[in-house]
């Protein structure tokens, strides 16, 4: 199965990369949005909240941010946040 | 005679306090150069995600947005002036400062009135002392800037771009800063911040990779509105950050130079002094001579 590629960066610093086998959910300011591979490319407003990810080696984890913006294209996933704290709970 | 040489000795004493001083201060600048370079690198990302996503929207969302329209006329410009909180640091502060006169001087030809923006003491210092007039002044954290001032920054220069030029408004905006090139070339450089011209710069990504066909969401005004401050934050956030290592390069170099005068200088005095000791040995000697000849004769 395809996965993603998921990359969280904020302001000053690189949080987190790696392949994802889908990205749960995060909160945009319309609502929340989950990620497959093989989604539209989509760039979105986040809001301030949780965002979930199931990575393909590991469990699943949370990083909490507070604005940003999400963009998928050809199942790469860049979200880029004012600030995210990677909430490890593995 | 032996006044003199106490008065070598001194400064020989003094001078070599100094040197000790201005080692430290080397070193002190050397360390924190690499934290300040790694900050820039890792503001990297961030910028780089950014600017994609902007010219992504930019390229195929037909939308105008206030940030992004030239004024058709433009008839005050602000003008953002980062220098360093502190002296020592050669001529760093002194070489924004000149750059920045050049640009006030050009805009002011081209019959714009100009507001300031200062980033520094050395920045607030130079126009208090000339008493000049500046909008607004930020102090302290130079040398290891946050990220949070990057947005007061733009918080406040957007809401001054948003004002209208009649209750004190401005046109378009540009930012003084000092871009670190390597560790022996910091350059003084001038940008136009907005009107925005997106820039990709610093990209790793081929450029004439195509952009996907977006969706948007909620819609592309509203993802642009989010997007181009944030834009904005980055672009200054990373001036900052390279006004900070250049700084500590700077002031790295012009200690060294200081070191290394001062060790010329101690080599100089301790010549002398030997000098002034042989001279007064020698008169003493010539003296015991002169008076065991006399009692002789």
């Amino acid at each position: 199965m395809a996965e993603l590629q998921v990359e969280i960066v904020a302001a000053d610093h690189f949080v987190w990369s790696g392949a994802a086998k889908k990205l749960i959910k995060a909160r945009t300011v319309n609502g929340e949005i989950g990620v497959l591979p093989g989604h539209v490319p989509t760039l979105a407003v986040l809001a301030a909240g949780d965002l979930e990810i199931e990575p393909v080696s590991g469990s699943r984890f949370t990083v909490q941010i507070d604005g940003g913006f999400l963009s998928v294209d050809s199942d790469r996933v860049v979200i880029v946040a004012d600030n995210a704290v990677l909430d490890n709970a593995a | 005679m032996g006044a003199q040489i106490r008065v070598y000795r001194q400064k020989i004493a003094s001078t070599s306090s100094m040197r000790k001083i201005f080692k430290a201060m080397e070193l002190i600048a050397a360390s924190r150069i690499g934290k300040a370079r790694s900050r820039v690198a890792a503001s990297l990302p961030y910028a780089n995600a950014i600017t994609r996503a902007v010219t992504a929207v930019a390229s195929q969302a037909d939308v105008d947005h206030p940030l992004t329209t030239e004024p058709d006329n433009v008839r005050r410009a602000a003008v953002l002036v980062m220098t360093s909180d502190r002296g020592l640091a050669g001529s760093y502060s002194a070489s924004v400062l000149k750059q920045a006169e050049h640009l006030v001087e050009l805009l002011r030809e081209e019959g714009k009135e100009v507001k300031t923006y200062l980033v520094g003491r050395k920045a607030q210092a130079y126009f208090d002392f000339r008493s000049r007039e500046y909008a607004r002044v930020w102090t302290g954290n130079t040398d290891s800037p946050h990220f949070e001032t990057a947005r007061e920054l733009r918080e406040i220069l957007l809401e001054d771009f948003a004002t209208d030029y009649e209750q004190g408004g401005v046109d378009e905006i540009h930012v003084v800063y000092t871009q670190f090139k390597s560790m022996v070339t910091q350059e003084p450089t001038v940008i136009r911040l907005l009107p925005l011209e997106v820039v990709e710069e610093e990209t790793e990504t081929p450029t004439d990779e195509l952009l996907p066909l977006y969706e948007f969401e909620p819609s592309p005004e509203e993802v642009l509105d989010a997007l181009l401050p944030r834009y904005i934050d980055s672009r200054l956030f990373n001036a900052q950050l390279q006004a900070a290592a250049s700084e500590l390069a700077a002031r790295q170099r012009a200690m060294k130079a200081a070191g290394d005068n001062a060790g010329e200088l101690i080599k100089k005095y301790t010549r002398l002094r030997n000098n002034a000791r042989q001279a007064e040995i020698t008169q003493e000697l010539s003296e015991i001579v002169a008076g065991a000849d006399a009692l002789n004769d």
